[in-house]
């Protein structure tokens, strides 16, 4: 071949459709027959349910049938948990639909189905409900007070569990260090808002039922609608068809998909519900949500002896797929990239009356890491010493890798010096130190402030046997089967499951680079549980980590069976055979050999095969990583303030990132750029406001404010290649990076230009105001 | 989410119009472009029996040129007032501000009557049209009246129109030369509504202040003409001085709302701030 | 019930309908016109965003009624006539596409691809406007477009440079 396949900048082979409005989303699909739900969803945060009548609604003309939870109480179940991350953990019933209370604003409590969408949403005005009004739980600091208001009356507390990690005595380190930095930090509750809003369409066949579902776990989601209803998991079938964007909110087994797979199985007929973005805002699960209570302890050379980290994680009213563990992902990253002798993490999960939070792009990672990467400049700052400079210090040299961290995780390979020279070298760092400089100097109402994040993250989620010492209800392997068809076209099937990401290019390309065929001859099939019958679905940025190695290696079964069938056909011995570009031909002879075509198809006909061997070339793979990939990079970004107003304006954005080897480039940096919005958007924009009484106050996209292009900056991105060891493809991982090192870079960036003012913190999302309140030495006012 | 449903209609004149309205009674509404009442009605915050759609009446687009003032008609849209050649020449803050409304394609359906007479006090052009001093030409089947700008707008999305009243055009006096005008509006985001906005006009004479508007948006249930600034600025010499203390007064009158995006006292603070630079902005 | 008559994407369609049908709901419902996805309800995502008589609309803010008589534009009837056939090799953007088509996939600028048929479609419409804009005028143009893939830096480079192509090829139209 002449050009590698791996590390080419193939344009997406999943385009086409995408750009031409032929897309599959679920919402597209309507078989003919299909009725359509809507929820009438509770506008108390907390209130028993008293009566549920849908007699009125039931008789509205073009209403099949309207169900309230009490309706289907015998048959909905318990929406799963699959994380009980304590052996005490507190685990209340999760009904699909509220049956005696409602714990939430949106939690559902009826549903109409109807002939069409317009007919079910008009008649959810003729169900009457009453609510018994109870306390809202909202501010978790007061949710864990003695005597507080409870969630769940039977459970006593408010406190779902206290989990803790302590590694080297950090007391002792906090008592006898010159240097102690404590500091709260806030991370506010976010929504993901992926722009295709939940869908879900599940269609009867006889005692069958196949679910179409705006998913990013097909293979769990099944799994878990079999638990939950006790229908047999291989009466189900799950697809996962296009699916626009997740971020962690598709990776949830949602109370709608078990409805509509309740309701499709008791009226015989296609079932289908789409949400409405501000019924969206109010039930996807949030993000983030955490009081973070952080003790660093430091020499006066900047070297940092221990950390201590005491969160109160805000879990919602329950506990849904992974919500407990979220902020436990955290424990293992809340030491960055650094060195010290000691830790301690204990977190505390706290039910309140709002929407359940789970997994959010980086989940539990970025929380972490924002916790750090402030506390660097901090301790920067109170040494004197530059940002980097304090971090250089304390950093694992790449001499030191593999490095067994603090928190207990091996660090398989890094070179956070590199990252960080490029990263210096594109952002003109002196220079705009200088700028920034000459700003203070002339007292210009335009600060220029530089924020720096050197950031690692623990993705390939994950080795079996890690989740498992961790009470996952899962492994973390992945599965891909390979296809070589009797024309010599290919197909991939892969058990991780795209929702935006390039899945069908990234993995053509692994398949084309190892079996030596055209990147166009390769299909890859995926999102399918009949299908793809194995997977683990895609999140924690495994999809290439894990999925992507266990194609390469169906791959090298498929090559090394090839060479069985041709060595025969050649009449050579199989080590005297060399594979090149596709073809067999034996090692020092200038005859022709043989394609991988000619073997399939020599495969498929199976009239002339060595002894004993199969006919067909395939080949399946699962591989279990045995560590976990660890991305890392510098970030820098130059947030310029206006100390009038509070306005920021980032000015310049340099993300250096290391993630390990690259099949496409171009992905690369798409999935780094959307990342940086992410996380910006965290630092600047985004929140999800609850008001006193446990209203959410941001139910559409003109309060919570998602970024446009016209509110973000361009982007310098660039790239160090150190390869991972701990897979054979050297690959890391990319989904998360930059969500997760971009919040800390801009807020470091803000409270740097501020500092001369005297100002240490900004709560995020740094709006105009909390910018102008901290100047005024009102640090976390709203 | 889904509109509940209402009867229709699509008059062809204003006479048409008018009547349709006075027929359907209180719990009519007008649909202009829809692009504030549309999303009402798809959260189901309003439920209008009935909606007159104006859309084919098209003498309600026009923009006309009557000497000493222009008269805009309530379907034109944002889009149209931003590039007519006519507001640009005599009314140019109209269509500085029209410009920060929303994004393009929603530019393209709003119309400036219908933001008017939606009464929404983060809405950018109830401040301008206080600003220009715009007189509102109403009709309804009982005839015609004129509304000041500084008496239509009466509470918090609320204007002196009656129910069976429909906004005909708004007329506003020609600036003349020698204006400097800005709209300088504060938002979160580019999507975002105004936490406070400034329209504002100023003359010169040389180096000295002749005249100027200031309105604000956001800084009450209704738009606030800042008096006490225009009184501060005229006669004065044009620095930055005079607009800082000028900006002093921009508070005066004001009952600025706390919310999601600030609250009373930060709009207090930036409603001076940015009068200051909205002034500073049109003598520039 | 009113009766419409529109224009869309070439075919013309009569249809008697529900007052409140939301013209994003005729395309997609009535017409099979799925192309146009639905991401908000407050028209701020612009995922919706069509043509109508050439002027970008979000199609979930405007009343099917008051498209009577229009002419709409989707992402489907964009490109050439044919073009939206798969070609005969290969799998990159048919031949027959639109130059905005072409430069999204050549750029990287859609990830999950929800908002790129509104966001081609709001291109559509600024290159109508400004045939040469800036990063900044490109930026400002979509600000009613919202994509949580892409951090927008790849569209607003596709949107350049299908304006460079959009530019050439009427150049060559105007000097052959």
């Amino acid at each position: 071949m002449t050009v590698p396949e791996i590390g080419a900048p193939r344009r997406r082979t999943e385009d086409t459709r995408l750009l031409t409005g032929r897309t599959r989303w679920t919402e597209n699909l309507t078989p003919a027959g299909t009725l359509h739900m809507a929820f009438l969803r509770s506008p108390h945060a907390h209130a028993k349910l008293t009566r549920v009548d849908t007699s009125q609604a039931a008789t509205h003309p073009g209403v099949v049938a309207v169900f309230s939870g009490a309706d289907l109480a015998d048959e909905q179940g318990s929406l799963p948990c699959a994380w009980i991350v304590t052996d005490d953990m507190k685990h209340p019933d999760h009904p699909p639909m509220g049956v005696h209370e409602v714990r939430y604003v949106g939690e559902p409590v009826a549903c109409v189905v109807a002939r069409d969408r317009y007919t079910a949403v008009d008649a959810l005005e003729k169900i009457d409900v009453d609510y018994e009004p109870l306390p809202a739980v909202v501010d978790m600091e007061a949710a864990v007070a003695e005597g507080a208001d409870l969630v769940h009356h039977d459970l006593g507390t408010n406190k779902s569990y206290t989990w803790v990690y302590e590694n080297g005595d950090v007391e002792a380190a906090l008592r006898d260090a010159p240097v102690v930095i404590e500091r709260e930090y806030v991370q506010q509750r976010l929504i993901p808002s992926a722009m295709e809003p939940r869908s879900v369409l599940c269609v009867p066949e006889g005692d069958e039922f196949t679910l179409y579902s705006a998913t990013q776990i097909p293979h769990i989601l099944r799994l878990m609608l079999a638990v939950v209803t006790g229908i047999a998991e291989h009466r189900l079938r799950v697809v996962a068809p296009d699916v626009g964007g997740g971020f962690g909110s598709k990776l949830q087994v949602y109370g709608e998909e078990v409805i509509a797979l309740l309701l499709a199985r008791r009226l015989g007929r296609p079932v289908k519900w789409t949400e409405t973005r501000s019924e969206g805002n109010m039930t996807v699960h949030h993000g983030r949500d955490q009081i973070q209570r952080l003790t660093l302890a430091a020499e006066r050379d900047g070297r940092i002896r221990g950390l201590k980290v005491d969160l109160l994680a805000d879990m919602g009213a329950y506990l849904m797929i992974v919500t407990p563990g979220i902020p436990l992902l955290g424990a293992f990253m809340f030491n960055g990239i650094y060195k010290m002798d000691a830790y301690s993490f204990t977190c505390t999960g706290v039910f309140t009356t709002k929407t359940p939070t789970d997994a959010y792009r980086g989940a539990g990672r970025p929380e972490a890491t924002y916790a750090i990467e402030r506390l660097m400049d901090e301790l920067a700052n109170e040494l004197g010493i530059d940002p980097i400079e304090v971090r250089r210090r304390n950093w694992i040299a790449h001499e030191e890798f593999p490095y067994e961290t603090i928190a207990g995780l091996t660090y398989d390979s890094g070179n956070y010096e590199a990252a960080t020279d490029k990263a210096l070298e594109l952002f003109e760092y002196d220079k705009l130190r200088a700028e920034q400089a000459d700003r203070r100097d002339r007292r210009d109402p335009v600060q220029l402030g530089i924020g720096v994040s050197t950031f690692t993250e623990m993705c390939g989620l994950a080795p079996s046997r890690v989740l498992g010492s961790l009470s996952y209800g899962a492994g973390g392997w992945e599965h891909a089967s390979v296809r070589v068809l009797p024309t010599g076209k290919v197909e991939v099937i892969t058990g991780s499951s795209p929702h935006g990401q390039g899945h069908e290019t990234a993995w053509a390309q692994i398949a084309a680079d190892r079996l030596g065929v055209p990147f166009e001859d390769v299909r890859v099939l995926h999102g399918d549980t009949v299908i793809a019958p194995k997977g683990m679905d895609t999140y924690g940025s495994r999809s290439l980590a894990v999925g992507g190695v266990a194609l390469s290696a169906a791959c090298g079964k498929v090559v090394e069976k090839a060479r069985t069938v041709a060595a025969h056909l050649l009449e050579a011995a199989e080590q005297d055979l060399e594979f090149r570009d596709g073809r067999f031909s034996v090692r020092g002879v200038h005859e022709e050999g043989t394609t991988l075509q000619e073997v399939a198809q020599a495969a498929f006909t199976a009239h002339d095969l060595p002894d004993g061997l199969e006919p067909s070339l395939d080949a399946d793979a699962t591989f279990d990583p045995d560590n976990f990939s660890f991305p890392h990079g510098t970030h820098l970004c130059a947030a310029e303030v206006d100390t009038e107003t509070g306005m920021v304006k980032l000015r310049k954005y340099v993300a250096v990132d290391d993630v390990g080897k690259v099949v496409n480039p171009l992905i690369v940096e798409g999935q780094v750029h959307g990342g940086l919005a992410q996380g910006i958007a965290q630092a600047l924009f985004e929140e999800a406001v609850y008001d006193a009484d446990g209203n959410l106050t941001t139910t559409t996209l003109a309060d919570y404010l998602v970024p446009s292009a016209a509110d973000l900056p361009t982007f310098t991105t660039d790239r160090t290649e150190t390869p991972a060891t701990s897979n054979p493809l050297g690959v890391k991982g990319v989904g998360e990076a930059g969500t997760i090192a971009s919040t800390p870079a801009v807020v470091n960036a803000i409270v740097d230009a501020l500092r001369p003012h005297g100002v240490r913190d900004v709560p995020m999302p740094c709006t105009p105001e909390r910018v102008w309140r901290a100047l005024r030495g009102e640090a976390g006012a709203r | 989410m889904i509109p509940a449903t209402f009867d229709y209609t699509r008059p062809a004149s204003v006479d048409d119009a008018v009547r349709a309205l006075s027929d359907a009674g209180e719990d009519a509404k007008l649909l202009a472009g829809g692009q504030s009442l549309m999303p009402l009605l798809r959260l189901r915050l309003a439920f209008p029996d009935a909606l007159i759609d104006l859309g084919r009446v098209d003498a309600l687009r026009e923009i006309r040129d009557e000497g000493d003032t222009l008269l805009v008609g309530a379907m034109a849209t944002h889009h149209q007032v931003i590039r007519d050649p006519l507001v640009r020449a005599h009314l140019p803050l109209l269509a500085r501000a029209a410009e920060t409304v929303a994004d393009p394609a929603v530019r393209h359906r709003g119309t400036f009557g219908g933001s008017l007479v939606h009464a929404d006090p983060a809405g950018d052009l109830p401040a301008v049209a206080l600003a220009l001093d715009a007189v509102f030409l109403v009709r309804s089947v009982r005839g015609e009246r004129e509304i000041r700008a500084s008496e239509f707008f009466v509470d918090w999305m609320t204007s002196a129109m009656e129910p069976d009243e429909l906004l005909v055009g708004v007329r506003m006096p020609k600036l003349g030369s020698g204006w400097g005008v800005h709209y300088e509006k504060f938002h979160r985001t580019a999507q975002a509504w105004a936490i406070v906005g400034v329209a504002c006009a100023v003359r010169r004479d040389g180096d000295v202040v002749e005249d100027a508007r200031v309105a604000l948006t956001n800084m009450g249930p209704v738009p606030v003409r800042a008096g006490g600034v225009e009184n501060a600025v005229r006669g004065r010499p044009v620095s930055e001085g005079t607009f800082r203390s000028a900006a002093e007064h921009a508070t005066e009158g004001t009952e600025p709302p706390s919310d999601l995006h600030g609250s009373a006292e930060y709009r207090s603070h930036l409603a001076t701030v940015l009068t200051a630079r909205a002034l500073t902005a049109c003598t520039a | 019930m009113p009766r419409v008559r529109v224009e869309v994407d070439g075919a013309t369609y009569e249809d008697d309908v529900e007052p409140r049908l939301l013209l994003v709901h005729y395309l997609r419902e009535r017409l099979g016109k799925v192309g146009t996805p639905v991401g908000c309800d407050t028209s701020n995502c612009g995922a919706c965003t069509v043509l109508l008589d050439g002027m970008s609309v979000k199609s979930c803010s405007v009343l099917t009624v008051q498209a009577d008589g229009c002419d709409v534009t989707t992402i489907e009837g964009l490109g050439s006539p044919g073009g939206q056939s798969p070609p005969a090799t290969g799998r990159s953007v048919p031949a027959g596409s639109h130059p905005l088509q072409r430069a999204f996939h050549e750029e990287h600028a859609l990830q999950c691809g929800y908002c790129t048929p509104g966001m081609i479609m709001a291109s559509l419409d600024l290159l109508r406007e400004n045939p040469d804009p800036s990063e900044e005028e490109v930026r400002a143009g979509l600000e009613g477009n919202l994509c949580r893939c892409t951090g927008y830096q790849n569209i607003v480079r596709a949107v350049r440079r299908a304006a460079r192509e959009m530019r050439e090829l009427a150049e060559r139209v105007v000097t052959p």
